[in-house]
């Protein structure tokens, strides 16, 4: 569904009094595939270049070499409409569900938004995205009366509801879930995770699931690659890499990462 | 030490904070009770809005009051109510005797003054009052002092894993990344040596490796210096490998406490219960973790009883009629909760 | 935090009555209000409560010159034997909605010019803000001076040529706000979904910057009415026998210290009107932007 072909992104150094700063390279030589109907985690620190591959795949940044392949097609070789179209068909949900929605909007027009934006391609009238409003809301677990409320009026983990209402408006066939829980509490955590599941199943749904957080990935993800100062260092079954880390990195990770259940064998 | 004479580090009794908002006036904390001793790591845990930073920011009476007001209850510190105490003892005791730690690296630095210039001016301050912070003689001349305390500075940027130590010393905040510059804030309250260190969510904007690096060091600095440390913190992972107790919060109340091993083997209240049931452990099959419905209750006009009552699914009508009492399991283990009673009644 | 349990309350509704909630913790900011009510009040019904109205089209009455403030003229009389009272109430209308026109103007060009500044960036911003630049290094009361003396004399060309002065400071504002906002997650999530630089602007940025821009167009009215005053004063601007508040006080001038009350009132108005709209400004920005406060 998604390939990424030898995709390298190089910030140049910015040229000042003092001179030119180095040029920094984010990505180097990445390649992944992404496979249609799974869940695939891509699981990298702060720095690691998992930002820009995402900003990437939505062409908010354009890479330098390498090419992204969404069913096939070169998202760089298309048209400004045909790229429109894509664009309807790739949605995301990010990190802080508290910034990402605009506080001056309801409900009802941060949901309905990629409808209107994508008329053309989804044809719906002014009531009709209305009721498809709803009909999201409650693929969410979000009731009807919510739809005319703002942002602030409700938690963490519904907030991140209505962003997966909206990336799901326009029917989209891929989702890229930008560390969609790392602000929530576990207990809300949990939810959304499960609801993302859930969602997945119930439209498959691909997901690109991005994260720090090797539990959750290890939770919902099949596939997973590692990401560390922009290259992959580590790629393949979830269950696998777990298991049997090929790279140093990768044991490292999994050795650093918090784990209730020690608790039970301290001591 | 542990003679019956002295006080213990930190004794916190039937504390009660409300906070006045537009909306009325909020029973933010309600009751709590905890007492951290020297070498003892009590992690405090519960979800967003529970009380927890409140609790940590009442010891160094960080807390404006008002709109805060403390209705009852005291804070003792080596047998002293801090409450009580005058702004300038408490400024005496904050950073030396009790250090805190936050969670945004971002604002606490001064911008302008260079990273060592700013551990260098703590470790001096710290050495006047104790000199073997800096081992050297009280008599020292001052140019020996700097040169301890610029030394000292790089082994405690050393230590929270900052590569190239000594040249980092001479950078700006600017120049560091912000995993970085919280380490150097957690450097600049270890440098004294606090006897109480109050941590509120110190590792959360850290990438895992580095936040693996720093528990291990406030671990270590706790076996040799003998701290009490209080550790704010949502991840009960973190909680499992660094700490020796924990308390959970809930709503204003701590509604379980007791050792670590204890409490997350072996969990009495419901609410911790749940929290252990959303944690993505090994082996939770996808789809199977056990999400907790609702949120954590408004706090001006609070559930009748124990306030975890709405979203237990053990709760009866007894649940709601008292605020349930703390109840001693052994060894230090307790739950507030009235089930856990019946069932000890029980066995 | 939402309250739960109770009648859910909209969310409008419960952003107006918090909003109400500050702005009266604040006896200032209401004396402001009442002030700026007061005024705009007068300022559409003035001529009607004026007690000699024929006196707003000119008639003289040189039988009754410079009387002093009685029970009949409670502000006394002019050199031409008009109310004193009447002239300032009637005079009200012109130099409130000149203000008033002056600041709407103003804003208008300034969002503009700042909008298109701070969203496109690079030369468009560079050259846009070094014009604005260039206007802010003529004192703005000259440059009013010189455009009303070329466009002539009217009070329309007195709103052009303020306004025309008067925008830099809010295209400054307003680039400042939207190039903040540009960064926001929530641009961003909009750009992620395909929405085009112009939806990007009118939905999403400038809807969150209107608050500091109505708290400036509300500290800048006081200022704004000052200056029509001012070029009434000087006499560009209105014409006789048209009142107002500048050109009453240019006249009454002459007539000082003698004649004091022909001078007095005018200038009572408006510092009145100066006063009430500054503390009404400081007053919304309490209320908008609570940090702000002291």
């Amino acid at each position: 569904m998604l390939e990424i072909e030898n995709v390298s992104k190089v910030f140049p150094g910015r040229r000042s009094l003092f001179g030119k700063s180095e040029p920094v390279v984010a990505l180097d030589q990445v390649s992944l595939s992404v496979r249609k109907g799974g869940c695939f985690g891509l699981v990298g620190e702060s720095g690691s270049g998992k930002t820009t591959l995402t900003r990437s795949i939505l062409r908010l940044d354009v890479p330098t070499s390498g090419r992204i392949l969404f069913e096939g097609q070169d998202l760089a070789s298309l048209s400004p409409a045909a790229l429109r179209h894509i664009r309807a068909r790739i949605q995301i949900v990010f990190q802080d569900p508290y910034a990402s929605l605009n506080p001056r909007m309801s409900v009802h027009d941060i949901v309905a938004e990629p409808l209107v934006i994508h008329r053309d391609v989804m044809g719906l009238d002014n009531r009709q995205r209305t009721d498809r409003a709803v009909e999201l809301l409650a693929l969410v677990g979000l009731g009807a009366q919510h739809l005319h409320r703002y942002p602030h009026e409700f938690s963490g983990g519904q907030r991140q509801r209505i962003g997966i209402a909206r990336a799901l408006a326009t029917n989209p066939d891929l989702i890229l879930l930008d560390e969609p829980t790392s602000a929530l509490d576990v207990s809300v955590q949990a939810q959304v995770l499960n609801l993302l599941i859930d969602l997945q199943d119930r439209l498959s749904l691909t997901y690109l699931f991005i994260s720090h957080d090797l539990g959750v990935i290890r939770y919902v993800c099949d596939e997973i690659a590692l990401i560390w100062r922009g290259k992959i260092v580590e790629k393949g079954q979830t269950a696998a890499v777990f298991d049997n880390p090929a790279s140093e990195y990768a044991r490292m990770l999994i050795a650093a990462m918090p784990e209730v259940r020690s608790a039970a064998t301290r001591e | 030490m542990a003679s019956q004479t002295v006080p213990p580090l930190l004794d916190i009794r039937d504390l009660h904070l409300t906070m006045k908002s537009f909306d009325g006036e909020a029973h933010v904390l309600n009751g709590i009770d905890l007492t951290v001793n020297r070498g003892e790591i009590w992690g405090l845990v519960g979800e967003t809005g529970c009380g927890k930073s409140l609790t940590g920011l009442s010891i160094s009476r960080l807390v404006s009051t008002p709109p805060a007001r403390y209705a009852r209850g005291e804070i003792r510190f080596e047998g002293e109510d801090v409450l009580k105490l005058s702004e300038s003892a408490m400024q005496r005791l904050r950073g030396r005797h009790i250090g805190m730690i936050f969670q945004d690296p971002t604002t606490n630095l001064n911008p302008s003054f260079r990273i060592g210039e700013q551990l260098v001016d703590v470790a001096l301050a710290a050495g006047r009052h104790s000199p073997e912070i800096l081992g050297l003689e009280a008599r020292a001349s001052s140019s020996a002092r700097r040169m301890a305390a610029r030394a000292l500075a790089e082994t405690m940027l050393d230590k929270v894993g900052i590569p190239n130590a000594a040249q980092r010393l001479d950078d700006y905040p600017h120049q560091f990344s912000g995993g970085m510059r919280q380490r150097v804030l957690i450097a600049m309250a270890l440098i004294g040596r606090p006897a109480l260190l109050v941590a509120d969510e110190p590792t959360t904007a850290l990438d895992v490796s580095v936040q693996a690096q720093v528990l291990r060091l406030l671990t270590g600095m706790v076996q040799e210096y003998a701290m009490g440390v209080l550790l704010i913190t949502h991840n009960l992972g973190v909680v499992a490998e660094t700490c020796s107790h924990v308390a959970v919060m809930y709503a204003g109340n701590i509604v379980e406490r007791g050792p670590v091993a204890s409490v997350l083997a072996a969990p009495a209240h419901p609410y911790t219960t749940a929290l252990l049931a959303a944690i993505p452990t090994r082996g939770v099959k996808r789809g199977d973790l056990k999400g907790l419905a609702g949120t954590v209750p408004n706090l001006i006009q609070p559930p009748p009883g124990c306030r975890f009552a709405p979203r237990c699914a053990l709760a009866g009508p007894d649940c709601r009629a008292d605020v349930p009492p703390m109840i001693e399991l052994g060894a230090g283990h307790g739950a507030a909760c009235l089930r856990v009673a019946s069932q000890t009644e029980a066995a | 935090m939402n309250a739960q349990g109770s009648v859910p309350e909209s969310a409008r509704r419960y952003a107006l009555r918090r909003a109400l909630f500050r702005f009266s913790q604040s006896g200032l900011s209401l004396v402001g209000l009442a002030l700026v009510v007061t005024l705009l009040m007068i300022a559409v019904f003035g001529p009607s409560l004026a007690p000699y109205p024929e006196h707003l089209g000119g008639a003289v009455n040189t039988a009754a010159r410079f009387r002093p403030p009685s029970l009949a003229h409670p502000f006394g009389t002019n050199e031409l034997g008009q109310d004193v009272f009447s002239l300032v109430l009637g005079g009200t209308r012109v130099s409130v909605l000149a203000g008033l026109a002056v600041v709407m103007l103003g804003t208008l060009i300034g969002t503009v010019v700042g909008a298109i500044a701070g969203y496109a960036g690079g030369w468009t911003d560079e050259i846009l803000m070094r014009i604005s630049d260039l206007k802010l290094t003529v004192p703005g009361l000259i440059l009013a001076m010189a455009v009303a003396a070329a466009l002539g004399p009217g009070i329309l060309n007195m709103v052009i040529a303020i306004a025309l002065s008067w925008w830099p400071g809010y295209a400054r504002l307003v680039r400042g706000e939207v190039m903040a906002k540009k960064e926001e997650l929530f641009v961003t999530a909009a750009r992620a979904i395909g929405a085009g630089p112009g939806r990007i602007l009118f939905r999403h940025i400038l809807p969150n910057i209107l608050t500091p821009v109505i708290v400036k167009m509300s500290l800048d009215m006081g200022f704004a009415i000052l200056t029509v005053a001012s070029l009434g004063f000087i006499g560009i601007g209105v014409k006789p026998p048209t009142p107002e508040w500048g050109s009453l006080l240019s006249v009454a001038r002459g007539y000082m210290p003698d004649y004091w009350w022909t001078a007095i009132f005018p200038g009572l108005a408006i510092f009145t009107a100066v006063f009430g709209f500054n503390l009404l400004g400081d007053g919304l920005r309490d209320v908008f932007d609570p940090k702000a406060r002291r």
